[in-house]
């Protein structure tokens, strides 16, 4: 907007409020700046009064402990093993079913969107506990099985899937249907090219809900080489250890690849979570 | 989000007629015709049925019985709700979730609103800076709470803490944030608005961007003053905004689990308690299971009353729009 003509207290003001949002700009990047500082101070100095900001020396011992005596590097590999598995499917199945909504006419067609959307602000917690005993009988408890399948049937996926789809002409599809494609083939070869923004904000959705996961890991997983890091992490520190600088290594590893994903899709990324993930 | 589906519906029920007439001509048998939809509805219906709507009626059912373990369930009737209503744990936890909650809507909200106005007004005029301040302030929410939690427990540490380091730096007198029941909550709290401050105004800045410019630019040739515009053109236009954004924001603040869990652990003695740390406990730590059944119930109640006065405020200013 104009800059000219805002007069001197226009200039005090836009000083004033620059200043208090570079505040709140310096602490919001501050702990991420101090869990990195941290990650590289060998004990003795992370607790020590007077506390410094940087570190004295680039100490690499605690991402050397990280790899060595934690498995973490394992954590990691599951965390995305798990996250692809969940988002692929997740998009699948929106994909699919938000196609259905967006493109035919059925019977219960209103009923049945209408039962999807009601379940959008459910909260987990509800069905936390019978989930949790399916898991038991199911013997899935411990298993990847668990982590990934029951998050996949998402209410905002066939939400997002469908507002995308409705704006394909349906005269597009009715040509491929007299050309005898095949409905799975239009489903395939016209509508998930033509869905790729969607996908791109389903994927960054689903990837980083299940990335940062962690009551419902915590509920199934008992054994160490199955952990994610979300759920690694916190184990690490216990009345035996106190490896905070260990920790704080592993904190800055494992937030690293949803950081370098916002950075390079950041619009997109901006687009997925807040039709997602708004809380507070 | 349900009023922008209504709308959209009523574009395609024209279009789709014309395509069966002509999808009829083109031979197909009427079996496959009808089959297509609920083949490509089938996998996600099916998922969903078990691992949600299964569960949704087996909560349900469980909350009416006693169970602590693997022993058989027990039909209680309304037990397990009325034991809620008289213990002193719960009524705690829904005590501080409510706190919590209260602070989401009268100092997260306002402020992310603040926020907004700032960067979009003459404040921060280049765009480049704009899209600088969106970012820095939308990194905490990309950002697992996990890791949050690990962070903000050394900067909240008594002795080797960043927090109480600055506050010693100013000459103020520091504290043990996590360890004392008056602060330990808005220590939470704190982290809370930390994490949401960026999101939150990130959907005030796309409401913002939806009232036209020229509406205040020609109230301010009419001589209308700054405030005078925000307060009787900008603020009643952002209403929906503002009561999507509040009312979401305290729905969420009732599911708050990971920071009270990981940084207190609920305490010092209950003091950072909240319903979703509660229900772990009860459910996963005592095993008894139809009571917290009936915990995540109460929750559920909580955030479906919530979403209702949403659906009806919204109602209410659609019509007030309409006679307007």
């Amino acid at each position: 907007m104009m800059t000219a003509g805002i007069g001197t207290r226009g200039r005090v003001v836009q000083i004033v409020g620059n200043a208090i949002l570079l505040f709140g700009v310096f602490l919001t990047i501050m702990p991420f700046f101090y869990m990195v500082s941290a990650s590289f101070k060998p004990g003795n100095e992370l607790y020590s009064i007077p506390v410094r900001v940087l570190p004295q020396s680039l100490f690499l011992g605690n991402y050397q402990l990280l790899f060595d005596e934690t498995s973490f590097l394992r954590w990691f590999a599951n965390s995305v093993f798990v996250a692809l598995a969940r988002t692929a499917i997740a998009i699948t199945l929106s994909l699919m079913a938000g196609y259905a909504f967006a493109k035919f006419e059925f019977r219960f067609k209103r009923p049945l969107f209408i039962l999807v959307i009601a379940t959008l602000t459910l909260p987990l917690y509800v069905i936390l506990v019978p989930l949790f005993s399916m898991m038991t009988s199911l013997r899935w408890t411990d298993t990847y099985w668990a982590l990934i399948l029951p998050f996949t049937a998402q209410a905002i996926g066939i939400f997002l899937a469908r507002q995308q789809l409705l704006g394909i002409p349906n005269e597009l599809l009715e040509s491929a249907r007299i050309d005898g494609a095949s409905e799975w083939g239009i489903f395939t070869r016209l509508i998930v090219p033509l869905a790729q923004p969607v996908i791109a904000v389903m994927g960054i959705l689903f990837f980083t809900a299940s990335w940062n996961d962690y009551i419902w890991p915590l509920i199934v997983l008992t054994s160490d080489e199955k952990f994610t890091v979300s759920l690694g992490l916190p184990s690490l520190i216990g009345p035996y250890s106190q490896e905070y600088g260990a920790v704080m290594a592993g904190s800055f590893l494992g937030t690293l690849p949803i950081v370098l994903i916002f950075l390079i899709f950041q619009r997109r990324f901006i687009e997925g979570i807040m039709a997602g993930a708004l809380k507070g | 989000m349900a009023w922008q589906t209504a709308r959209s519906d009523a574009t395609t029920v024209i279009p789709s007629t014309a395509v069966v007439s002509r999808r009829a001509r083109t031979g197909r048998t009427p079996g496959s015709r009808t089959m297509t939809p609920y083949l490509f509805l089938a996998p996600f219906f099916i998922v969903y049925s078990i691992f949600l709507l299964y569960p949704v009626i087996d909560a349900f059912r469980l909350s009416f019985n006693e169970r602590v373990g693997i022993s058989t369930a027990r039909f209680v009737g309304l037990e397990n709700y009325l034991a809620l209503l008289s213990d002193e744990r719960y009524l705690r936890a829904l005590l501080n979730t409510t706190l919590y909650a209260l602070g989401s809507l009268f100092i997260l909200s306002p402020l992310a609103l603040l926020v907004a106005l700032a960067v979009r007004s003459f404040v921060v005029p280049s765009l480049n800076l704009r899209s600088f301040y969106r970012v820095a302030f939308f990194l905490p929410n990309i950002t697992s709470f996990v890791v949050i939690a690990l962070m903000f427990g050394l900067v909240f540490d008594r002795d080797f803490g960043l927090l109480n380091a600055f506050l010693d730096a100013i000459g103020q007198p520091t504290h043990n944030w996590l360890r004392s029941e008056t602060l330990a909550l808005p220590s939470i709290m704190m982290v809370a608005i930390w994490t949401y401050l960026g999101i939150n105004s990130l959907y005030f800045l796309a409401g913002l961007q939806n009232i036209p410019d020229e509406l205040s630019e020609a109230a301010q040739l009419d001589g209308a003053g700054r405030f005078q515009v925000f307060w009787s053109i900008t603020l009643p236009l952002l209403r929906p905004t503002i009561l999507f954004v509040a009312i979401q924001a305290v729905i969420f603040s009732y599911q708050i689990f990971e920071l009270p869990f990981l940084l207190t652990r609920g305490g010092p003695s209950d003091a950072s308690l909240t319903l979703a740390v509660y229900l772990y406990e009860v459910g996963f730590q005592q095993f008894n299971q139809g009571y917290a059944a009936a915990i995540g119930y109460s929750l559920a109640m909580i955030s479906i009353l919530l979403a209702g006065v949403q659906l009806l405020l919204f109602r209410a200013f659609r019509d007030d729009e309409g006679a307007g």
